[in-house]
C-alpha cells in the first residue's frame, strides 16, 4: 500500500489544478458573454492580422 | 429587447471588467437592437474609431457595450452609434452596482465544494469498501485535510446566516443546515483521530454544501436578472428636454429642470415635467395619463402633466414642478412603496422552510437522546443524531423551488416575456380574474383609416396630413400609402391645433379637421371652401393577436373585463368586437383600483393587464401585473411580468408557463418529501450509513433538477 504515500498527493494536485483551472476561467470573465463569444467564434475578422494595437 | 436574459444573468458588467484589463469602462451603454456577429464587430469598429476610446468591447449576452473613453462625455458615443445605425441608451447607474462580484465568490465556493466533494468521496468509497485499520485511518485523515479548510470556506454563507438569524433569536433553514455541517465534521474528526468507531461524514458535509450552494446561486440568480430588469426599464427612458437659455434651445436631463424654467416641446415630445403653456396651442394626447383615445386640445393658460404627448404645435412651456414632483414621479413612487408590500408574498419555499426548520432541530435532539437513553453510548448516540441532521438537510428541497423558476423564467425570456418579481410564478399560477384597460393594450393605440374612401379625396387629404404627427393625419397618410395613392400637392398648409390641417390644392381652399356637415357622422371630414366635403371613419387598431388572446383565456376558464377611461362608445364596441361581457367605460383610475380590490376582497385572484398611468394603482394592488413593453416606466415599474415582443398571446402564455411551474414546484416538494419520509425512519432507527446518505442526497437533488428541466408536455 506505500504505493498511496505518491497516488494521494497526484490526485489531489491534478484535482487542485483543476479547480484553480475554473477559478482562473471564472475570474478572466469566460462566462460573461456566452452568446457573444458564440458569435465571435465564428468570425473571420481577424483570421488573418490581428487588431491592430491601439496606444 | 433587453439585455440580461435570465438564465445567463449570472454575468454582470462589473465582473466583466476583468476584459478591459488596464482601465475601468468609463461608459455602460444599452444597445437594444444588436443580435449578431456583424453588430459586435460594427459597434466596436464605430467606437474605436472615435478619437479618445482606449477601448469598446460588447458583450451581446447582456446587449452592452463598455467603453473606457477617458474624458469623452456619454452623448458623444451615443451620436456615434447612431451614426453606424445602432440605437444606444445610457444605462442609469443601478446597472454599474457590483452585485456581480457576489456570483462569483458563490460559484468559486461551489468549484471548491465540488472539488472537495469529489475528493473526499473516492477516499471514502475506499473506506466504504472495505479499508481497514491504517489505511481507514489514513484515508480519514485525507479527508479531514480537505474537507475541513473547503467547508468552512465555502459553507461560509450558511454560518453567517444562520449566526444573524440565531442573533436576531430567529430560526432560519440555515441553521439546521450549520448544525448539520459542524457536527458532522467535529464527529469526523473525532473518528479521524481515533476517539471513535463509527463511519465519517465527511463527504456528507462536503455534498450537502455543494447541493445547497447550487440550490442558492440559482435563488441568486433569479434576483438578478429582477434587478437587472429593473436597471434596464429605467434605461428606456431617460427623458430630455429642450431648456430655452437667453432665446437659445438647449438639450438637458429632464431631472435638471427647476421650476421656473421654460421649456419648448416640439409636436411628437413627451412632456419631461409639470407645467404651464405660455406660448402655442397643440392637441394633447394624455391616452398615457387617463386612457383616452381622442387628444384634446390645449393653449396659453392650461396646465399639462408629465407624460402627455404633444401632437400638432410647438409649445412654450412654464415649468411648475420637474423631476421628483411631477405627478408622474410622485406616482411611480407610490407604486415602489405598494409594490415592497406585494414582496412580503410568501412563496411556497418559504411557507415550507417555516414549518421544515423547527421541525429537523427536534427530530435530530430527539434522535440524540432517544439512543443516549437507550444505549447509553455518547457517541453512536451522535453519529444517528447527524445521521438524521444529514439526511432531513433540505438538499432538495433547496433546490425544488429555485430550479424550477430559472427554467421557467429563462423560457419565459425567450419567449419575450420578462419577468421581474421572483414570486411572480406563483402569482401568476393562482389567478382566476383577467382585467384588460383598452387604450395600448388591447388595441395599439393608433387608429386606422375603415371603409374606402374617395381615391382623389384620399390623395389630397394625404398632402394635407402628411406633416402633421396628429394621429388622425397619420393614419389618413398611412392609408394613402397602403392604397398605393399618391399624396397631392399642396401649398401652404397650416396646422390649427385643436381645428385640423389647411392647405391649397389648385385653386381651392382644403380643411382636413373635425367638422363637417351638420347631421352626419365621421371622424374626420375633408370640406373645401366650395362646399365639397368628404367623410373618413377611423377605428382603433386592435393588436393583431387581442382576439386570440382573449378567447384562449376564456376558454381555460378565465374571467375576462374590460376597465377604460375612455367613452362608452368606443369601449362597447371592443368589448363586443371580442367578445368581452364585463366591460366598463369612463372610469377614473380610482375606479379602477376599487374595482380591482372589491374583486380581491370578494376572493378573486385578478391579474391587470395595463400599460397607461392610469393602470399603474391597479397594477400594483392586483394579486399580479402585465405590462406591454411600450408602456409607461410607471407601468413597467408596477408590473410582474413585462410584455417585450409587445404581443397579447404572452399574456396565456405566461398563466400557462406559471401553473405548470407551480406544479413543478409542489411535485419537487413532494419528492423531496417522500423521500425524507421514507429515509428519517431509517435514520432513526439507526441503519442509516454516510454511503445511504451519499446516494439518497445525490439522487434526490438529481431528481428535482431533471423534474424542473423537463419540457411541457
Amino acid at each position: 500500500m506505500n504505493v498511496l504515500v505518491f497516488l494521494i498527493p497526484v490526485s489531489v494536485t491534478l484535482g487542485l489544478l483543476g479547480l484553480g483551472a475554473f477559478v482562473w476561467s471564472l475570474r478572466a470573465g469566460q462566462y460573461d458573454d456566452p452568446a457573444g463569444d458564440q458569435a465571435r467564434a465564428l468570425s473571420d475578422r481577424y483570421d488573418d492580422a490581428p487588431p491592430p494595437p491601439r496606444d | 429587447m433587453t439585455a440580461a436574459c435570465p438564465a445567463c444573468a449570472g454575468v454582470d458588467p462589473a465582473e466583466a471588467r476583468a476584459d478591459l484589463s488596464t482601465v475601468e469602462p468609463d461608459a455602460i451603454l444599452h444597445l437594444p437592437d444588436i443580435h449578431c456577429a456583424a453588430c459586435i464587430a460594427g459597434v466596436e469598429d464605430a467606437l474605436m474609431a472615435l478619437p479618445g476610446v482606449r477601448e469598446a468591447r460588447v458583450n451581446l449576452t447582456l446587449r452592452r457595450v463598455q467603453v473606457a473613453a477617458p474624458g469623452l462625455p456619454e452623448t458623444a458615443l451615443i451620436d456615434t452609434l447612431a451614426d453606424a445605425g445602432f440605437r444606444a441608451q445610457r444605462l442609469g447607474d443601478a446597472a454599474r452596482d457590483r452585485q456581480g462580484a457576489e456570483a462569483q465568490a458563490l460559484l468559486t465556493r461551489i468549484g471548491v465544494a465540488g472539488f472537495a466533494m469529489m475528493n473526499v468521496m473516492l477516499l471514502s468509497v475506499a473506506v466504504w469498501s472495505g479499508a481497514a485499520e491504517t489505511t481507514a485511518r489514513l484515508f480519514h485523515l485525507v479527508s479531514a485535510a480537505i474537507a475541513v479548510p473547503a467547508t468552512v470556506y465555502a459553507a461560509r454563507p450558511f454560518f453567517v446566516s444562520a449566526l444573524g438569524a440565531l442573533r436576531g433569536r430567529r430560526l432560519n433553514m440555515d441553521v439546521p443546515i450549520s448544525l448539520a455541517i459542524i457536527l458532522a465534521l467535529l464527529a469526523s474528526l473525532a473518528i479521524a483521530f481515533g476517539f471513535s468507531h463509527e463511519q465519517g461524514w465527511f463527504d456528507a458535509a462536503l455534498a450537502l454544501t455543494f447541493f445547497l450552494l447550487v440550490g442558492r446561486y440559482l435563488d441568486q440568480a433569479g434576483r438578478r436578472a429582477a434587478r437587472s430588469a429593473a436597471a434596464e426599464l429605467a434605461a428606456l427612458e431617460a427623458p430630455q428636454a429642450r431648456r430655452l437659455e437667453a432665446g437659445e434651445e438647449r438639450i438637458v436631463a429632464a431631472e435638471t429642470l427647476v421650476s421656473g424654467d421654460l421649456i419648448r416641446v416640439r409636436p411628437g415630445d413627451r412632456l419631461p415635467a409639470d407645467g404651464t403653456i405660455t406660448l402655442g396651442r397643440s392637441d394633447m394626447d394624455r391616452a398615457a395619463l387617463t386612457g383616452e383615445s381622442a387628444p384634446e386640445t390645449a393653449g396659453p393658460g392650461d396646465a399639462v402633466r408629465a407624460g402627455e404627448t404633444c401632437l400638432t404645435g410647438m409649445l412654450t412651456v412654464r415649468v411648475d414642478r420637474a423631476g421628483r414632483d411631477t405627478g408622474l414621479a410622485r406616482l411611480a413612487e407610490l407604486v415602489a412603496t405598494s409594490e415592497s408590500q406585494r414582496s412580503r408574498y410568501a412563496g411556497i419555499a418559504d411557507r415550507a422552510a417555516r414549518f421544515y426548520a423547527p421541525a429537523v432541530h427536534l427530530l435530530g435532539a430527539a434522535a440524540f437522546l432517544g439512543w443516549f437513553w437507550a444505549t447509553r453510548e455518547g457517541w453512536h448516540a451522535l453519529d444517528v443524531a447527524i445521521s438524521v441532521l444529514v439526511i432531513t438537510c433540505p438538499c432538495a428541497l433547496g433546490l425544488a423551488v429555485p430550479a424550477v423558476s430559472t427554467v421557467s423564467t429563462s423560457r419565459l425570456y425567450r419567449a419575450g416575456l420578462l419577468v421581474k418579481s421572483r414570486t411572480a410564478l406563483e402569482r401568476l399560477a393562482e389567478i382566476d380574474t383577467v382585467v384588460f384597460d383598452k387604450t395600448g393594450t388591447l388595441t395599439t393605440g393608433v387608429p386606422v383609416l375603415t371603409g374606402s374612401p374617395d381615391r382623389a379625396a384620399l390623395s389630397i387629404a394625404a398632402g394635407l396630413a402628411e406633416g402633421s404627427s396628429h394621429p388622425a393625419s397619420r393614419a389618413i397618410a398611412e392609408a394613402a400609402r397602403a392604397r398605393g395613392i399618391a399624396p397631392a400637392a399642396i401649398e401652404d398648409v397650416t396646422e390649427i391645433a385643436g381645428q385640423g390641417l389647411e392647405g391649397r390644392h389648385e385653386g381651392r381652399l382644403w380643411r382636413l379637421g373635425r367638422n363637417g356637415p351638420e347631421g352626419r357622422e365621421a371622424s374626420v371630414w375633408l370640406t373645401s371652401d366650395d362646399g365639397d366635403a368628404h367623410p373618413f371613419m377611423l377605428a382603433e387598431d386592435l393588436r393583431e393577436d387581442a382576439a386570440q388572446a382573449v378567447a384562449t383565456l376564456r376558454a381555460q376558464g378565465y374571467a375576462i373585463a374590460l376597465l377604460s377611461g375612455d367613452a362608452p362608445g368606443a369601449v362597447a364596441h371592443i368589448a363586443e368586437t371580442l367578445g368581452i361581457d364585463t366591460a366598463l367605460a369612463r372610469m377614473t383610475p380610482e375606479d379602477k383600483v376599487a374595482w380591482v380590490e372589491a374583486r380581491g376582497a370578494a376572493g378573486a385572484r385578478v391579474l391587470m393587464v395595463g400599460d397607461g398611468l392610469n393602470d399603474t394603482g391597479c397594477l400594483a394592488v392586483a394579486h399580479a401585473g402585465i405590462a406591454p413593453g411600450s408602456a409607461l416606466d410607471a407601468a413597467r415599474s408596477a408590473a410582474d411580468v413585462i410584455l417585450l415582443s409587445g404581443k397579447l398571446d404572452g399574456v396565456p402564455h405566461a398563466l400557462r408557463t406559471a401553473r405548470t411551474a407551480r406544479a413543478r414546484m409542489k411535485q419537487n416538494i413532494a419528492l423531496s418529501g417522500a423521500y425524507n419520509i421514507v429515509s428519517i425512519p431509517i435514520a432513526l432507527a439507526g441503519f442509516a450509513t454516510p454511503f445511504l446518505a451519499a446516494i439518497a442526497m445525490s439522487t434526490s437533488s438529481l431528481t428535482v433538477t431533471l423534474n424542473a428541466m423537463r419540457r411541457d408536455p
